[in-house]
């Protein structure tokens, strides 16, 4: 069977993101890495292939996004992709979280996935939907948050938190999950595998050469306009405290407690 | 079209709070466009007619209801696809929650609208409904405005109060569905399964919390004995993270996927403060966190913060707290 893997590039963890003013959209700029969830989908990808229950022929990462984000495949071919396709074109920027689905499910029709693995939040997009926004178009059954996923021939089961406490959901494939953090210990990549990254298959392609309808994506195909950024109501700050001498730090949480008669 | 449809949840024959939030907001912002507020519910023969036209109490005039499968978003994709082609609401708004997402992004991808999460307040402007949305991490609010015929609002939990009317009574429409072929290779194997022991935080005055900093499932010990030392009516809680991890049980999860919490004294050891964490526990009366990193963004919304290390704070803060008890 074929896995494609979801990727995207993102602020790093320690950049702060902002909005930029002039634009009113994110300011990329600045350090940028795999975004996190992501390397967890892969590495469930991998675990499928190692665990012999089904033969998994190919795992490819895609990722739609600026020149840039080859980085974010080379990253994924280093933790165990055979080879990755980049969605570019400056006509897709700006897409809200519909278009983005619609045109990363475009992408993936060309590939014919049988799994479709994603992370289950963005760093920075934090929307948690484009996998059922994808499976949607692709017309595949979708779970999103799942921390545990057993193959058992042509289904999934697959185990999440929803509302009322741990949800169980047998998915039959092809099919589109969301995988949460908790799912597995994504593996280091080796140095020999980082070094032969680039070396790996990369296919562009622009929107026109995977059939995306131009109106349906980039700013004027979105159908939500965000604007009027603002400050939320501002909130007076909390006292901090740096712990150096423990005993002393201790003692003025412990005032404080007795102040507000919380002790 | 001014009409308001919404999702309600259920499960064991009762309502979700924050459907039920979504059905209030949605029947009061409706009103505000000249629309009405409908709702739609999907499950088996515990959806009784008396249960269905109970949401006129909370403001929907009209309760579509389909028979499917419960507890998956797919099928109510379907449904509520079929009930705005037949009534042509122009917004759908879901309260917090897990299948709200999947459902309103899958809505967006079926009917071409746009949709935004985690709102945490709608308005009516010009006689359309904008939405708002914290984003990064809180520190900005964004404004979403709708193109087309469609737009979805997905609240953030806890945003949209329940309210009850007097004497409102919907009326229960039956919705005929044909599911997607998609819709039904998914299934529920096993819903709502709580795992590890049965724990009140809800009913506690003080919590003390534990994240993923503690380390190990072990270390909830130090949370624990710094819980007893406080006594009387204390509980330990617990971040996703480490739930899902089987360190701590569900019941005592705080957050999006949990309970809502709102104690006297919540102190947090080792949780970094995500959203999903925060809506759970921002009501609480004093928030006290201890944090190695001092950027954690629970620093944002603590009244008092430390930036240490717990393993060191953790057991002397329960001596001191026993010491002062003790005199
Ligand atoms: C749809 C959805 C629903 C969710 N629902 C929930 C929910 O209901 N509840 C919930 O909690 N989360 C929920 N989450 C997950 C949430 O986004 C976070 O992943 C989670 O809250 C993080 O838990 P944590 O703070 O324990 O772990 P982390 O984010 O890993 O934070 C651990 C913190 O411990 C600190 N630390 C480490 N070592 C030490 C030390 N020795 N001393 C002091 N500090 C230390 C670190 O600096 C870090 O800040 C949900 C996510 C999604 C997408
Ligand atoms: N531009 C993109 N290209 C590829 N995958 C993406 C893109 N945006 C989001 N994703 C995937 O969708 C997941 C959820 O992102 P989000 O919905 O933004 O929180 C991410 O973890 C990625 O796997």
């Amino acid at each position: 069977m074929k896995i494609c893997v979801l990727v995207k590039e993102v602020p790093d963890a320690a950049v702060e993101k902002r909005i930029d003013p002039s634009t009113g959209r994110m300011d990329r700029s600045g350090e940028k890495n795999l975004n996190p969830y992501d390397t967890h989908a892969i590495e469930a990808a991998m675990q499928i292939r190692e665990g012999g229950s089904v033969q998994v022929d190919e795992i490819v990462a895609v990722t739609m996004g600026p020149e840039s984000a080859v980085r974010a495949l080379h990253k994924s071919v280093s933790l165990g992709a055979d080879r990755s396709l980049h969605l570019t074109d400056p006509a897709l920027a700006g897409s809200d979280v519909a278009a983005t689905g619609y045109a990363l499910s475009k992408a993936l029709e060309k590939e014919q996935p049988d799994l479709v693995l994603l992370g289950q939040q963005s760093d920075d997009g934090e929307c948690y939907t484009i996998g059922a926004v994808v499976a949607d178009h692709l017309k595949m059954p979708s779970l999103t948050q799942v921390i545990k996923m057993d193959v058992d021939g042509g289904s999934l089961r697959c185990e999440r938190q929803a509302e009322y406490g741990y949800d169980t959901v047998q998915v039959e494939m092809p099919a589109v999950i969301s995988v949460g953090d908790a799912i597995n210990e994504p593996r280091y990549p080796s140095l020999k595998a980082i070094m032969g990254a680039k070396k790996k298959p990369l296919e562009t392609v622009s929107t026109g050469e995977v059939g995306i309808e131009s109106g349906l994506v980039g700013e004027e195909g979105s159908r939500v306009q965000c604007g009027d950024f603002h400050d939320p109501p501002a909130k007076a700050p909390g006292q901090i405290i740096e712990d150096e001498d423990t005993n002393e730090t201790v003692e003025k949480i412990v005032a404080w407690l007795d102040e507000r008669k919380l002790i | 079209m001014p009409d308001v449809l919404t999702y309600v949840l259920h499960f064991e024959g009762a309502f979700n709070k924050n459907s039920l939030g979504a059905v209030s907001e949605g029947a009061a912002r409706a009103e505000e466009i000249g629309g009405q507020c409908h709702a739609l519910v999907l499950g088996g023969d515990d959806l009784t007619d008396e249960l269905c036209s109970s949401l006129g109490a909370y403001g929907a005039t009209k309760v579509f209801r389909a028979r499917g499968p419960e507890g998956l978003a797919q099928p109510v994709i379907d449904a509520m696809a079929k009930a705005i082609d037949d009534q042509g609401h122009g917004y759908a708004l879901f309260g917090g929650g897990l299948l709200g997402f999947e459902i309103g992004a899958g809505l967006a991808a079926r009917k071409q609208a746009g949709v935004t999460m985690e709102v945490t307040s709608v308005r009516a402007e010009d006689g359309k409904l904008v939405a708002e949305r914290p984003i990064l991490q809180d520190s900005q609010i964004s404004v979403s405005r709708y193109r087309g015929d469609l737009g979805i609002i997905i609240g953030r939990i806890n945003a949209f109060e329940v309210v009850s009317r007097d004497g409102g009574s919907a009326e229960v429409v039956d919705l005929d569905i044909e599911y997607s072929s998609w819709s039904t290779q998914a299934s529920m194997v096993q819903r709502g399964e709580q795992r590890g022991a049965d724990v009140d935080i809800e009913g506690a005055d003080v919590l003390v919390a534990g994240g993923r900093g503690l380390g190990q499932a072990e270390n909830f010990k130090l949370a624990e004995d710094l819980a007893s030392a406080f006594g009387g009516n204390t509980a330990v809680a617990a971040t996703r993270a480490v739930v899902d991890a089987g360190w701590y049980p569900y019941a005592a999860q705080i957050g999006q996927t949990g309970k809502t919490v709102a104690p006297k004294l919540y102190l947090a050891a080792g949780i970094s403060g995500a959203i999903q964490h925060k809506v759970g526990m921002q009501s609480s009366e004093n928030i006290v966190a201890i944090n190695k990193d001092a950027n954690a963004p629970i620093f944002e919304f603590s009244d008092l913060g430390i930036v240490g290390d717990l393993n060191k704070i953790l057991p002397k803060l329960t001596e001191a707290i026993k010491d002062r008890k003790g005199s």
